[in-house]
């Protein structure tokens, strides 16, 4: 019964987005208020719709109602309450459900939030938010339908893969959706931008909040992944260059874009039609994702093949929404018109570069993840694309920009000579570089590109901060002036000093991890890094879904104790999969981490052992960027240009109100 | 004229990806299917001793591309530990494109479904089998024969309606 309320919801969700889809849009053309004033509702109806289809499959997963095909494939008795919750995004099937829920969240959330935004623009932009929901709901409703029974029910579910029953796992879905999905924002303001044949600096405002949350949305999701590979999958990597991962990569590249454009594009009113573009190309990449990726979280471009009917229904949709919108912008963008020059040192010059990078760093990933693809379809040979490639294109690609940030920020609008920084820069230039390469002599080993990645980081840091200094040089009350700046610069700061803190974790982690795979008696010790490792003890330990042996570890370091760690190998009830948990010394400056492989028989197993110096920079450089987002995100000057129009908007009502009285 | 050009690249992207599609595993057999398996001369992961096909010749063998790299091949792996189980199957990993230390920590760290596995960091071998991503999956029979291969992960399903039968049939056949 439940089932078919969340199907029947589901449908009417759907109802709700043609609705929201066709009227609104065309009332903003034909100027009929009423038709654009049923936006808003239709977009709320369609969110409370999607809330009770996905709580309703949700309970089928808490209550093992196994009559549903998907909840007996994905759930089981046995796992615990919330990885049931976690356990419906964790098909095919419940995680495009989370999608459209997803996307009805972020079209209510509009529809709220955008009260005071011009009638013709918001109709546009939630009638466009209706049509991708339509697409979405579609699919679900005809090609991956969660609530189809089966006869006869199972007595029990097959179970999550245990690799999913996590909860970094667990988060990592709904983020990375939040971010995905929340591009469909800026995609929309574009569409809508372009069908009007004007983007004012008005449009572009309201555009930036919604992007910065998205971003940080996507950079907490891709980094949670992230964090995920490296402790669960536990070999000591964060990043893999899989088609997965590159698929949430490449909107991000394209979104960071987005961000530095819109802020030229509003303030400057330049690169119009660039920022267009890159809206619409962010989102298509998160599309082209979606359609990678399809079926959850753990395929890689194979899964392309797997089911072809899905696989053709996301292609259809591709074209429809991907060609339209560049059909769109290639016929209506000489609209867009940039009203503003500037010269070749300005912070716009910056910006392009920034943009452009971007985007070529984004081609790069996009070709090595779809080359197989290519060179197969033309009959060209077979090859496999790894790691390695991306490394050699990637990272140059990203180096001038890291070296840039903190110029790019210091740099006056339209034309700067850098007066009077010049040789402030240059001094810190020299001071990074020396400092980078004093503290690398802390490591073992010394190496010259060590200091070199610790005085850009450090360079990337200080060029950042001494932005800040110069905004206040003039200001007689430094403190209070530091209060007056806007959220959105010291967003931007503390976004880019994450830059810098997230490439001094992966230059140190890649140059300085050491790592070994041992044979270990319990009573033994073996050294790595300067730490010693005790093997303690083995036990056997009973989890709620689980057996596990569990090995327990003392660390040492020149005779102090540093830590107890213990590290598992579980085996699984229902699929009888093994998987292993590392044991994790977390730290500021280096992690330790301990892996335990095989019973090698005598009470010996085999022990991987691995030093991880600096890793934690990596995430914590990204959660500094996503905070920079939020922080930009709320600046007031979006709320105050809210109020204004308010403001205005009442006293045109009042006066209404007046010339009403009057006749 | 250069606002077409996304709208150009984007239906040029379109092509490739549907035919992507129809480049569907099942549907469209390897060049190899039916030809003896290519040649190779490969170490082992574990120790100096070397393999070729050869070596294998009068079993019925799995032939499996995985790296330490590659994510789907966390997925496949349950599936490997079931044919692991299968008597008169003889189970051979290659190690593709992969640094010997990783290979043999991710094989630790999530079981050694193979009987042998080959180490390849060049990955030349792969190339002459016509690997174009990890994982995938060739099944030889009793004369060294390729007689299926399978592209990506080995789910459940593949497992049970494909590899199962085709590998009792295979252990049938005489020699």
């Amino acid at each position: 019964m439940i089932a078919e309320i969340g199907q029947f919801a589901l449908i009417l969700a759907l109802c709700a987005a043609v609705v929201l889809a066709v009227l609104p849009l065309i009332g903003s053309f034909i100027v009929q208020p009423q038709w654009m004033a049923l936006a808003r509702p239709a977009a709320l109806l369609q969110l409370l719709m999607v809330t009770i289809s996905y709580l309703a499959l949700t309970s089928t997963f808490i209550t093992n109602d196994f009559s549903v095909l998907y909840t007996a494939n994905t759930s089981n008795t046995q796992l615990p309450l919330i990885y049931k919750i976690s356990g419906v995004w964790g098909g095919h099937e419940g995680s495009i459900l989370l999608w459209v829920w997803v996307l009805a969240i972020w079209t209510g959330a509009v529809a709220i939030f955008s009260k005071h935004m011009p009638a013709v623009l918001l109709s546009r932009v939630l009638s466009v938010l209706g049509m991708i929901s339509i697409g979405f709901m579609l699919f679900v409703l005809l090609t991956s339908n969660p609530f189809e029974r089966i006869f006869p029910i199972p007595v029990d579910g097959a179970s999550l893969n245990p690799l999913l029953q996590d909860i970094g796992m667990a988060a990592h879905p709904p983020l990375l959706y939040m971010g995905y999905v929340g591009f469909s924002v800026a995609f929309a303001f574009a569409v809508a931008a372009l069908l009007g044949g004007e983007l004012d600096s008005a449009t572009l405002r309201w555009m930036r909040p919604w992007t910065n949350i998205a971003w940080m949305f996507l950079t907490l999701g891709i980094a949670l992944g992230s964090y995920w590979a490296y402790y669960e999958l536990g070999w000591g990597g964060w990043w893999f260059w899989d088609p997965v991962e590159n698929a949430s990569f490449m909107p991000w590249l394209l979104g960071t874009a987005l961000i530095h454009s819109l802020a030229a594009s509003e303030k400057r009113g330049v690169f119009k039609a660039w920022t267009v573009l890159l809206a619409v190309l962010a989102f298509s990449l998160s599309l082209l994702g979606t359609f990678i990726v399809r079926s959850g979280v753990l395929t890689s471009v194979h899964a392309f093949a797997s089911d072809p009917a899905r696989g053709k229904f996301i292609l259809y949709f591709l074209v429809i929404t991907i060609g339209l919108s560049l059909l769109l912008f290639a016929v209506r963008s000489h609209k867009l018109k940039s009203t503003a020059n500037f010269e070749l040192v300005s912070r716009e010059s910056a910006l392009l570069l920034n943009n452009i990078l971007l985007l070529v760093a984004c081609a790069a990933v996009l070709l090595g993840t779809l080359y197989p693809l290519f060179l197969d379809a033309l009959d060209m040979g077979k090859i496999s694309v790894g790691p390695q490639y991306f490394n050699a294109v990637f990272v140059p690609l990203m180096l001038p920009v890291i070296m840039v940030v903190g110029i790019g920020a210091l740099l006056n609008w339209k034309k700067d000579k850098l007066k009077g920084r010049q040789t402030t820069l240059l001094a810190l230039v020299i001071l990074s570089l020396i400092a980078g390469a004093i503290l690398a002599t802390q490591f073992d080993g010394y190496k010259i590109t060590a200091a070199a990645a610790i005085g850009l980081a450090i360079w990337v840091a200080a060029s950042s901060l001494y932005g800040v200094y110069y905004r206040l040089r003039n200001k007689r009350n430094r403190l209070s002036a530091a209060m007056h700046t806007p959220a959105a610069f010291w967003g931007m700061t503390i976004a880019h000093i994450g830059m810098g803190v997230f490439t001094l974790g992966v230059a140190l982690t890649s140059m300085f991890a050491d790592e070994q795979t041992v044979r270990m008696g319990i009573g033994e010790t073996h050294e790595l890094a300067g730490y010693e490792f005790r093997f303690k003890s083995i036990d056997e330990v009973r989890g709620p879904n689980y057996v596990a042996a569990q090995a327990t570890f003392v660390i040492t370091k020149e005779q102090n104790s540093v830590s107890t760690l213990v590290a598992e190998k579980r085996v699984y009830n229902v699929r009888r999969d093994t998987m292993t948990e590392a044991g994790i010394d977390g730290g500021l400056t280096r992690d330790l981490f301990i892996a335990l492989g095989e019973h090698l028989g005598n009470n010996e197993w085999s022990i991987r052992l691995q030093y991880k110096p600096f890793i934690r920079w990596i995430w914590f450089g990204t959660v500094f960027m996503a905070l920079g987002a939020l922080l930009a995100a709320v600046d007031r000057r979006y709320r105050v240009a809210a109020t204004t129009q308010k403001r205005a908007r009442n006293t045109k009502v009042a006066t209404g109100a007046a010339t009403g009285a009057a006749s | 004229m250069w606002k077409y050009i996304p709208l150009i690249l984007f239906f040029g992207l379109v092509g490739f990806l549907a035919r992507g599609l129809s480049l569907d595993p099942s549907e469209l057999p390897s060049p190899l299917i039916d030809k003896p398996a290519p040649t190779f001369q490969l170490q082992s992961l574990f120790d100096s001793s070397e393999y070729n096909p050869e070596s294998f010749t009068g079993e019925v063998w799995l032939f499996n591309v995985w790296a330490s790299w590659c994510r789907a091949c966390i997925t496949e792996h349950p599936e490997l530990e079931k044919l692991n189980k299968i008597e008169g199957l003889t189970m051979v990993g290659l190690n593709h494109k992969d640094v010997l230390d990783d290979g043999r920590s991710w094989l630790n760290r999530f079981g050694n479904p193979f009987d042998t596995v080959v180490f390849d960091q060049q990955g030349s071998t792969g190339i002459n089998y016509g690997v174009y991503g990890v994982p995938e999956t060739f099944i030889m029979d009793k004369k060294g024969v390729v007689r299926y291969k399978h592209i990506g992960p080995i789910s459940e399903e593949d497992l049970n309606t494909i590899l199962l039968p085709l590998i009792e049939q295979l252990k049938a056949e005489q020699v």
